[in-house]
């Protein structure tokens, strides 16, 4: 039985693993932007057994308001087990190309505000001691291809800074997890062709994989496993054929 | 669970149509273009024809709305969203000691597919059809409008929707009166019958005492053993442990399509024969877990990958009153004959009760359901089934009819004029293009 913090709580993945800590009789804080899909999910979880399931509806661009959110959470649940930040988009390579303004939306959403939340956070948590900040990024962050190297920018730069934070936060007994999906069938990747091959992954498997990482501490997660397999001969391509590839 | 595709369950037809996915209750529907006219709600691709399917169109992917809403466990009252699965509410209810009031021959449908097919079940002598069940349900259509619908609201689209094979609307919850059990399993006796009469025999003397009732058929075999076959009946039993664990994904599949259907005549024979003499005993009576009761078929994955890259076709018809009965012995033997059939081929008895569902198929009479490889030579052996139900007053299943005519389907259900006014005009699907006359 946990008390979890799930930021982005609206995303396929996020309700997956908050479907796992409900059944076991936790309770939940969930922040997403869609008050109605909130309650959704809420409404679902205490069917499926959460002992208390608190929402809070918020914009995470608007970094102003983060603090708020943290002190919330941890208002509700002072004994805080676990936080996972779950939100991020999937831009569209070309029109980031085009588009200076959608290319920094994009750096916003999956690192910026990322950062702005985990700042408040990992303070708190290291003045407390203990829990785990396990944080979404992908596959896509080791190494940048040209079919969606804004995004992997913004992936590559949180991975990063999850390295320092856990190096940093290590010491008072705080795991920091970085989680690495490969392909994930979500609405998010909805309109991709070729979907539904053998490197998909169902929402319900990754979530069952971050919980696993969860328990036993783990530093970085890639999900399904074999990912760990297919980015290390990616990532040990050697730039000048690299550069060559369509990837 | 992960997507392959919007195919349905035969495989057959395989068309191009658009993808969409509808996870939110709160959304709203998406608009129709010229392009792409049409939208057809899409569960998890269980039925076998082309209900779940809209060539040229849109279909909303509603696996998405895969949550519960509210459970009662005192009343046994569950309201979900309608891309839950039959699985995941049985996890959910039998620890709580309650069960679903009918289920189909799958746990991976989705309620709202179940609600939108009417499916019936092995129950179906006492319990009647799903629809019977259903206390409640929203409906977006496409002017926008949430249709609260009951057997005291909206009570024409209650009726129209349920069966309604998803034309009228889409479905984003339902509220399902479940009933009670105490624990996980049953108690199945099976006995062994030699020919169709003793069937229909078996099937009056075990209707009033047990619950389910459902018979395998071989329909491979001829002469004086035509329509010989196993005769299941059962009942839920009490028992002092709940196994709960519902497998939410089966334990082992058919990894990928074969090069060609592993079911030919030959298969079939042995198969059949092997089945029928596997029981030695006249009768064998055995505790049972729900799962492989109800749901043989959900052991293995992606059991229809087995009919290779044509796909298969199923047939189920209901035939009324005592014609049906002579009629039932003429098709067995002119599938026998044939060499097509199927592994599986299931015969049973069909209660009173009637739904509320305008379209509803279940009526009262003995049904037939079976596969087959698809092929040539089974369009012409179905249209000749088509034949002989109609002349008996009968009726096939939409939920697995891929190439029932028009006419058949009229005749099939006089209602369907009734209900034409009830399907949403943004809504279609390839089954409702067909059988409507709009395509040819």
């Amino acid at each position: 039985m946990s008390d979890v913090l799930i930021i982005g709580a609206s995303s396929a993945i996020a309700q997956s693993v908050a479907r796992i800590y409900a059944q076991e009789g936790g309770r939940l804080f969930l922040v997403a932007r869609d008050a109605a899909r909130l309650d959704a999910i809420a409404d679902d979880l205490r069917v499926r057994g959460a002992l208390q399931v608190d929402t809070l509806a918020a914009d995470l661009l608007e970094h102003d308001r983060h603090p708020e959110i943290i002190e919330a959470a941890l208002d509700a649940m002072p004994e805080l087990d676990i936080a996972l930040i779950a939100h991020g988009v999937l831009p569209n390579q070309e029109a980031c190309q085009i588009s200076v303004e959608s290319s920094l939306e994009s750096m916003d959403a999956n690192f910026i505000s990322v950062v702005s939340l985990l700042t408040p956070l990992a303070n708190r948590l290291e003045a407390r001691g203990g829990g785990t900040i396990a944080v979404i990024s992908s596959v896509a962050g080791d190494r940048g291809r040209q079919s969606n190297y804004v995004y992997g920018a913004a992936k590559s730069g949180l991975d990063a800074f999850l390295q320092g934070l856990r190096n940093r936060l290590s010491k008072v007994g705080v795991n920091v997890l970085t989680i690495k999906p490969g392909f994930v069938a979500t609405p998010m990747t909805a309109h991709i062709e070729g979907r539904g091959g053998l490197l998909w992954a169902s929402p319900e498997t990754i979530a069952e994989g971050i919980a696993k990482a969860i328990d036993k501490e783990k530093d970085v997660a890639y999900l399904p496993g074999f990912w760990s397999l297919i980015m290390l001969i990616i990532r040990n391509i050697p730039e000048r054929i690299f550069k060559k590839l369509s990837l | 669970m992960t997507e392959r595709g919007y195919t349905s369950w035969g495989r057959f037809p395989q068309i191009n149509q658009l993808g969409r996915s509808f996870a939110w209750r709160s959304d709203e529907l998406p608009v129709t273009s010229e392009d792409t006219d049409s939208l057809l709600p899409y569960g998890n691709g269980r039925s076998y024809g082309d209900v779940c399917l809209n060539r040229g169109g849109i279909v909303l992917s509603t696996r998405g709305l895969n949550r519960f809403i509210n459970f009662d466990p005192e009343a046994g009252i569950l309201r979900c969203e309608a891309g839950v699965l039959l699985a995941e509410i049985l996890q959910l209810i039998v620890p709580a000691g309650w069960f679903l009031a009918v289920s189909p021959g799958t746990r991976y449908a989705t309620v709202g597919g179940a609600l939108a097919n009417d499916v019936h079940g092995k129950n179906h002598h006492q319990a009647g059809a799903f629809g019977c069940h259903v206390i409640a349900f929203e409906l977006l259509r496409s002017d926008g409008s949430r249709n609260l619908c009951s057997r005291e609201e909206n009570k024409e689209l209650f009726g129209a929707t349920i069966g309604g094979l998803g034309l009228t609307g889409l479905i984003t919850w339902v509220e399902l009166q479940l009933r009670p059990v105490n624990g996980s399993m049953l108690k199945e006796e099976t006995l062994k019958f030699a020919n169709v009469d003793e069937f229909f025999h078996l099937s009056e003397a075990s209707d009033q005492d047990f619950e389910y009732t459902v018979a395998w058929v071989d329909c491979a075999s001829k002469g004086d053993s035509l329509g010989r076959g196993l005769f299941a009946r059962a009942n839920h039993v009490p028992s002092e442990t709940v196994q709960a664990k519902v497998d939410l994904e089966p334990r082992i599949s058919v990894p990928f399509q074969l090069p060609c259907s592993l079911i030919n005549g030959f298969t079939l024979k042995m198969f059949n024969a092997w089945w029928y003499r596997r029981q030695r005993e006249r009768r064998k009576t055995r505790k049972v877990h729900f799962q492989p009761f109800f749901y043989p078929l959900d052991s293995i994955g992606n059991w229809n990958l087995m009919y290779g890259p044509k796909g298969l076709l199923q047939y189920q018809c209901v035939l009324p009153g005592e014609d049906g009965r002579e009629v039932l012995r003429q098709m067995l033997a002119i599938i026998a004959q044939s060499g097509n059939g199927s592994f599986l081929a299931v015969l049973k008895i069909f209660g009173e009760r009637l739904s509320p569902g305008l379209l509803s198929f279940p009526r009262p009479g003995v049904t037939l359901a079976l596969d087959f490889p698809n092929s040539p030579d089974v369009f012409r052996l179905l249209d000749r089934l088509d034949d002989m139900t109609r002349e008996v007053g009968g009726a096939v299943y939409p939920a697995k009819d891929a190439r029932m005519s028009a006419d058949s389907f009229h005749s099939y259900f006089p209602a369907y004029e009734k209900f034409s006014e009830y399907v949403d005009p943004d809504f279609s699907s390839s089954f409702w293009r067909r059988v409507s006359g709009d395509e040819l």
